[in-house]
């Protein structure tokens, strides 16, 4: 089976160094970590919106960077949807308008606008259609940004810290609509935080990093009946 | 106040559109029914009306095509990584720095019939751009243009570019990134620059004398008529008007700026 990701790079910026190889299957991967160590930064560079140094990234068997070969995919063609940590919606559009804007796959404004309703309501946002993102609170824009993520029928979702700037309770409301929705959609995710929690009840795989390098990476045993607690891992070889 | 808010948010962005330039059309329209009955006589409007619109036909078109320009100049300013940016700019701003006359006379040195550049533009054209309207738009676009420019670039300049990452990252090309992020986010400087634009394009005056040649009734705009006109009555009403004509324009310009379009 293709994995849905493989990323072989070095980046150096400043005095910091990343020099990380992993690979990761479907599922919700989490890159867990403290900050600092280049989650972030790993996210960008499969993003396209920074280049590598040196090293390849490969995204479902299509190869986006490879360095030595000068390919370089924009973040336009490499069909990544994003969910950033302050959602990033645009101040200026309704939050409808938002993720409409992110639909490649329906031509027409009044399609895209359908496929952007039926997302706003597998979120719970469709009641927020006609707000502007500036009205919505933080777990109402991260719902949206979730569903602009989702929206463009991307081949991968990269979130950026989603919920580290939301209380507790809002945090963990988000935390199970995340991997539900990421699941029930099927296509592949890669999750940073820096909360230890988090990373154990949102990844299917934890690649542990610290330093620019991935230290571990772990599976996380899923139970099958739902009253299971998550949390049980087996060791799997960092790469 | 609550109520106009939640109508304006209402309202698609089309009527939006309308309903700014309708404000901005109706802000000209007070102006100059202000001026009328300001002027407790409407004797003079026969020697008002003439450089009245052809002030209108000078600076409207000048900030239109001054605007187009200089956003797109700011936008290239902004985002381009080429040598020389701020030399361009600098080569851009000599408007503000130089002399109306002074700009004027190059104008001149360059427009007209005779010169290489001139009978270019006449052979293509099919008229000189000197001493008709054609000539004073010229020289008030000129005039109004870094205004624009320099005001565009640090909008756009000033404008968070993780709105632009996000965007690229949904699959928007770069010029819809452009259109439909950077500039709606940079809109409030970049109409700070239209508006100071407009009004440097209605009080223009040096290198319009210069190119345009303060002909009555063919390029005498208001700001040459008041000078002409010095002496007689109807420069009260004409001053009026213009400083009137600023302030509509100024408030339209400013209501596209905070409108939410």
């Amino acid at each position: 089976m293709t994995p849905a990701l493989e990323v072989n790079v070095t980046r150096r910026i400043g005095e910091f160094d990343l020099d990380e190889t992993f690979s990761v299957e479907s599922g919700l991967s989490v890159l867990f970590g403290p900050s600092g160590v280049g989650k972030s930064m790993t996210l960008s560079l499969i993003a396209g919106l920074l280049r590598p140094d040196t090293g390849t990234i490969v995204i479902n068997g299509t190869t986006v960077t490879d360095c030595a070969q000068g390919t370089y995919v924009s973040t336009q063609a490499r069909r990544v949807g994003m969910v950033f940590q302050d959602g990033l919606l645009l101040p200026h559009r309704t939050v409808l308008d938002n993720v409409a804007l992110a639909v490649r796959q329906a031509n027409g404004r009044i399609a895209r606008r359908a496929v952007a309703h039926t997302w706003l309501e597998r979120v719970g946002a469709d009641q927020l259609s006609d707000r502007r993102p500036g009205s919505l609170s933080g777990g109402q824009r991260q719902r949206v940004a979730l569903a602009r993520g989702l929206a463009g029928e991307p081949s991968l979702v990269l979130l950026d810290e989603p919920l580290s700037a939301l209380d507790s309770v809002v945090r963990r409301e988000l935390r199970n609509l995340i991997r539900d929705v990421i699941v029930s959609s099927g296509v592949p995710a890669v999750l940073v935080t820096h909360d230890a929690e988090e990373a154990e009840q949102l990844g299917d795989v934890v690649i542990s990093m610290d330093d620019g390098r991935v230290r571990a990476m772990r599976t996380v045993e899923r139970p099958t009946s739902p009253q299971s607690e998550p949390g049980s891992t087996t060791s799997a070889e960092a790469t | 106040m609550t109520r106009t808010r939640a109508v304006v948010q209402a309202m698609d962005v089309k009527w939006k559109t309308v309903a700014v330039v309708c404000t901005v059309v109706a802000g000209f329209g007070l102006g100059f029914g202000v001026a009328h009955l300001f002027a407790g006589s409407i004797a003079y409007w026969d020697v008002v009306s003439g450089p009245f619109y052809l002030t209108l036909r000078v600076a409207i078109p000048a900030t239109i095509l001054a605007g187009v320009a200089g956003i797109t100049s700011g936008y290239v300013l902004a985002k381009g990584r080429f040598p020389g940016r701020n030399v361009l700019e600098t080569i851009g701003s000599l408007p503000i720095i130089l002399p109306p006359t002074v700009i004027g006379f190059y104008l001149l040195e360059v427009l007209a019939p005779g010169t290489r550049v001139g009978g270019f533009v006449t052979r293509v054209v099919g008229h000189a751009l000197v001493y008709n309207v054609a000539g004073c738009i010229f020289a008030a676009t000129l005039a109004a243009f870094p205004f624009c420019m320099r005001a565009a670039r640090t909008a756009i300049e000033g404008v968070d570019p993780s709105f632009e990452q996000a965007a690229r990252a949904m699959g928007l090309s770069n010029r819809r990134v452009a259109l439909r992020v950077t500039l709606p986010l940079a809109r409030r400087g970049i109409a700070a620059g239209l508006t100071i634009g407009c009004a440097r394009a209605l009080g223009e005056y040096g290198a319009t004398l210069m190119v345009g040649g303060d002909i009555n009734g063919k390029t005498r705009t208001m700001s040459l008529a008041i000078l002409d006109e010095f002496t007689a009555p109807e420069r009260n009403t004409m001053l009026l008007i213009l400083v009137l004509m600023a302030v509509a324009a100024m408030t339209g310009v400013g209501l596209l700026g905070r409108s939410r379009v």
